[in-house]
């Protein structure tokens, strides 16, 4: 019963979509108060049918009820409750409706929180919004269905991967469609802004916001994606060029473009038509990345099982989704005024320049995911990126700390310099610190080192400036920080989070030790920086749904007990699938990581130990950058569009 | 020195100490300047059965025995370019991660950066042909300005 | 100029929609590799036969007729769902099938072969699966066509179906008779 309230509620959805994608379009064309006016009380009500959908098939898993398709295909009645839950988008047909909510979700918000937009915009918005999601509720309803019923229904299900019943699926996917998904937004303002065919400076201030909240969310989901595998595969990699992971850099990289072309188009009311290009762009690549793990034309761990018909309907959608926004952009782009002037040394000039570069970085990542997949020849991995991304995002890096110095318009470069030498003092002296430290280290990781402090150090410099650190009294220095704008605080944040990020990506690609030993129970082993560890035996244990060896460590340090390490090697009967769980002890220093391996003919068990300087920083960095954002979110200026135009007194008035 | 000497060694200095995923440790070799070879090539070869995954990396038989294979072969004394040859005969250009420089892949190699000196070189051609800054506009002439646009660029 | 520039996007667009598109629809694999030895002669080999047969596989055992070599092993489960296939094939008139048992178990293979049948008129025992990695093999089955000369016409990872075997083998075999 109530599978099919879910059903009929998505069909419900499609139709509340067809009708928030067209009454409001003819309204805005006609200036018909009436018609617009249609646009919220669609989304909203669009948002709510769907929000049934997915609660209805929350509670088919929660209640095991294997009598519908998916969850007969993915659940099974021992799974822990919180894996029966998350277990909802561990599959293509329910992430499919997890999509589609996230997509209403960000209408409805338009609808709810956008009281200050001119009508027009707003129904041209929630238009193109509900264009995108009738598309989608179709290709669900008519080949992603989760709602299929299995007559008769089995007594127990197939069980999840065990690979994704794991805390990390519960947050990883629903953060990344918040992100991916929440640049739907920015594409149908632009969208929006090329039907009504302007684009100024107040349209900037609308679509940063959403932006910014999508830009946040898809932080946090990459970082979350990074983390979970890096603890699940079992020796400390957290990044491996896989064209999935690829396809949500890619929009990361270009919304992060966007957001920062987007204030130039609110502060100075330039790159406007390359504003309107990367948010369409933005949201092309997140359905690229949709595209590419559901087509069944890749291989990778994070591919759904899907048939390429499904792959062509959403290679479909893609194209007419995009390819009616670059048309438009085609048609109406070239008509847009022309903005501030400024000159090639200023804030602008370094944004053009982060931009280019970015988007270079990005077509970088595109060609080397989509070239495999058409010459079956050639294979593209991480050495490629290697040399071709890394060069291109060094000099982004180091520019981006001497943007925010700059002036508009025109920006005095030496001075801006002779203001960072505090931080270029600092970067140095601490390069040769973990020089020193690291007794020698390869030199492109000093350099890389050295980029991640030089950031840090610019955000605290860009602080510093503003509140005329030590040219004042230390005490209104420190009313002016508390009295500093959020969005500058968020920007700094954001900016050092990459900093942060940065050096954890050195510390643990370089300066990682590695040690591969057959140990018997009783055997110590030196690890580094003064970490030991000691083998005390493998028991054997039974979970819910698995069968385990559990690992018996103790971690030492300079002799001293610190904690006992358990990893496990379990398998998963119903899946037929062994996994490996890696004991790790995170430090603010690094991580210690144990992974234990097979049990060798002589009893002795092979284990893998390592030690990752600074690994927990790429994660934490993550999250201080989308903590930046979440800042400058709430940021009242932000939020607040801009001023309404005062009234034009009649011509003849005197000056 | 030959093109793929002068990157081994560059991604020597990238890849040295780069932890790998599933090697096993009686799978090491006892001489350390070649086991830091076995890496290094382990790290630019790809697991086919994985196919996302270098064979250093990834956990399948396949890819154990031809970490086996790499060793065996640098045991016998070939050289790097040789052993990576001995395995691209059998599995062709696809089992290397870092694709070889051919006609073909020129777009993958130079695209990108192509693309972003014409990018920069349009940036300058179009500054250079931007008429001079106008005089600014009086307070009337820039509310005519505003209203008359207004009225211009409404659907 | 300036327009051809802003139309640029969708022109890239509509060129990578469809040359993705058609990929898709063209139906192939995407775990399956272009075999690097197609054309080349098949590189030496010579396998012991499985206890108590007296056959084994060398690479001299090719030549002379277009034949089909099948790399199978007994845990290999997508090798049990081609075997009738394979045996199909192996009973006709003028086609030869020799195998190469992978990475096995002795007793497990020949158990196998008696429960499932055994259309092969050789087979060659890989148990270390070297002559496996010479022939460029990533994982089992894979069936392979070489001509008269002993070269490498043709490799199809994975199990054979009969749609293959009629669209891509049967075909290839009788050209190669000519």
């Amino acid at each position: 019963m109530i599978p099919e309230i879910g059903h009929y509620a998505l069909i419900l959805a499609l139709l509340l979509a067809v009708i928030q994608a067209s009454l409001p379009l003819w309204g805005a064309a006609r200036r018909h108060p009436g018609l617009m006016a249609i646009a919220e009380p669609a989304a909203t009500l669009q948002l709510a049918a769907i929000g049934i959908a997915f609660a209805a098939l929350t509670w088919a898993y929660v209640v095991s009820d294997f009598s519908v398709a998916v969850v007969a295909g993915n659940s099974l009645s021992v799974k822990p409750m919180l894996y029966k839950v998350t277990g909802v988008w561990g599959n293509h047909e329910g992430s499919m409706l997890l999509w589609v909510l996230i997509l209403a979700l960000f209408g409805a918000s338009v609808a709810l929180f956008g009281g200050n937009l001119p009508p027009t915009l707003k129904a041209r918005v929630l238009a193109v919004q509900g264009m995108i999601g009738a598309g989608f509720l179709a290709f669900i309803i008519l080949t992603s269905n989760p709602f299929l019923r299995l007559d008769p229904a089995p007594i127990d299900g197939r069980d999840m991967n065990p690979l994704l019943q794991d805390p990390g699926l519960a947050f990883h996917p629903p953060f990344l469609y918040l992100g991916y998904v929440g640049f739907s937004m920015a594409f149908s303002f632009a969208v929006a802004a090329l039907i009504e065919g302007r684009i100024d400076p107040a349209w900037a201030r609308w679509v940063r916001p959403w932006t910014l909240a999508a830009w946040s969310f898809l932080t946090v989901g990459i970082a979350l994606g990074s983390y979970w595998a890096y603890y699940e595969l079992g020796w400390g990699g957290w990044w491996f060029w896989d064209p999935v992971e690829n396809a949500s850099l890619m929009p990361w990289l270009s919304g992060t473009a966007l957001l920062h072309s987007a204030l130039v188009v609110e502060k100075r009311d330039a790159l406007k038509s390359w504003t309107v290009l990367l948010a369409i762009l933005t949201f092309g690549l997140s359905l690229v990345g949709t595209f590419l793990v559901r087509s069944g034309i890749i291989t990778s761990v994070h591919a759904f099982a899907v048939d390429p018909e499904r792959g062509v309907f959403i290679l479909l959608l893609l194209a007419i989704t995009v390819g009616g926004a670059f048309t438009l952009y085609a048609l109406r782009a070239p008509r847009l005024k022309l903005g501030g002037v400024f000159a090639p040394i200023s804030r602008e000039g370094a944004l053009v320049l982060n931009n280019l570069l970015i988007c270079t970085a990005t077509v970088t990542v595109f060609i080397g995911t989509l070239y495999p997949l058409l010459d079956k020849t050639v294979s593209v991995g991480k050495p490629y990126y290697q040399l071709t991304f890394v060069p291109l995002m060094a000099p982004v890096v180091a520019v981006m700390v001497i943007a925010p110095l700059m002036a508009w318009k025109r920006g005095d470069l030496p001075g801006v310099l002779g203001r960072l030498k505090f931080a270029a003092v600092g970067t140095v002296v601490l390069i040769l610190a973990a020089a020193w430290l690291q007794g020698g280290g390869p030199v492109l990781a000093l350099l890389g080192f050295g980029f991640g402090v030089w950031v840090v150090l610019g955000a605290a410099t860009e602080i510093a400036e503003r509140v005329r650190l030590f040219r004042i009294p230390l005490r209104d220095s420190l009313s002016r920080a508390v009295g500093l704008p959020r969005s500058a605080w968020g920007t700094a944040f954001a900016h050092a989070g990459l900093g942060i990020a940065l050096l954890g990506m050195i510390g643990s690609s370089y300066w990682s030790t590695e040690r591969l030993v057959l140990a018997r129970p009783g055997d110590r082993i030196d690890l580094a920086a003064g970490y030991a560890v000691e083998f005390d035996g493998v028991t054997a244990g039974q979970g819910p749904n698995y069968e385990t060896r559990l690992g018996d460590l103790k971690l030492l340090r300079d002799g001293g007990f610190v904690t006992d390490l358990a990893p496990e090697k379990r398998f998963y009967p119903v899946a037929r699938m062994p996994t490996s769980e890696v004991a790790i002890h995170t430090t603010l220093t690094g991580d210690i990581y144990v992974a234990l391996g097979e049990e060798q003919a002589d009893g002795r068990w092979s284990l893998r130990l390592y030690h990752h300087p600074l690994v927990p920083w790429i994660w934490g960095g993550a999250l201080v950058m989308a903590f930046g954002g979440a800042l400058s979110l709430s940021d009242r200026r932000l939020r607040i569009g801009a001023p309404r135009r005062a009234a034009v007194p009649a011509v003849g008035s005197p000056a | 020195m030959t093109w793929r000497s002068v990157l081994a060694a560059l991604l020597l200095a990238l890849a040295v100490a780069a932890p790998a995923g599933a090697i096993e440790p009686q799978e090491q070799l006892t001489d350390p300047a070649l086991e830091a070879r076995a890496r290094t090539l382990g790290q630019e070869l790809r697991c086919l059965v994985c196919q996302n995954e270098s064979i250093d990396d990834s956990n399948a038989d396949l890819a154990r025995d031809l970490r086996r294979i790499v060793r065996e072969r640098l045991t016998a004394g070939d050289t790097d370019d040789q052993v990576v040859g001995f395995i691209t005969a059998r599995y062709g250009d696809y089992v290397l991660l870092r694709p070889p420089l051919r006609p073909g892949t020129l777009v993958l190699w130079f695209g990108p950066v192509v693309l972003l000196f014409a990018a920069i070189a349009l940036l300058i051609l179009r500054r250079r042909r931007r008429p001079a800054e106008a005089p600014p506009l009086s307070p009337e002439e820039n509310q005519r300005l505003a209203r008359l646009l207004d009225e211009e660029s409404a659907p | 100029m300036r327009r051809l520039l802003f139309l640029l996007p969708l022109l890239l667009l509509v060129v990578l929609a469809v040359g993705v598109g058609t990929k898709l629809l063209s139906g192939s694999d995407p775990q399956a590799l272009p075999s690097a030895l197609i054309d080349k002669p098949l590189p030496t080999f010579d396998l012991a036969a499985l206890p108590g047969r007296s056959d084994g596989l060398a690479s001299s055992d090719f030549g002379g007729a277009p034949m089909l070599l099948n790399v199978f092993a007994s845990w290999c489960v997508p090798c049990l769902a081609e075997h009738p296939v394979i045996t199909r094939l192996g009973r006709e008139d003028g086609i030869s099938v020799l195998a190469i048992n992978y990475k096995d178990k002795p007793e497990d293979a020949l158990a196998w072969l008696k429960r499932n049948g055994d259309p092969y008129r050789r087979i060659g025992a890989d148990s270390e699966g070297r002559t496996a990695i010479d022939l460029g093999v990533y994982g089992v089955p894979e069936t392979f066509v070489i001509d008269k000369a002993g070269r490498i016409r043709y490799r199809h990872p994975g199990p054979l179906t009969p749609d293959i075997v009629d669209r891509e083998i049967r075909p290839l075999l009788a050209e190669l008779a000519k």
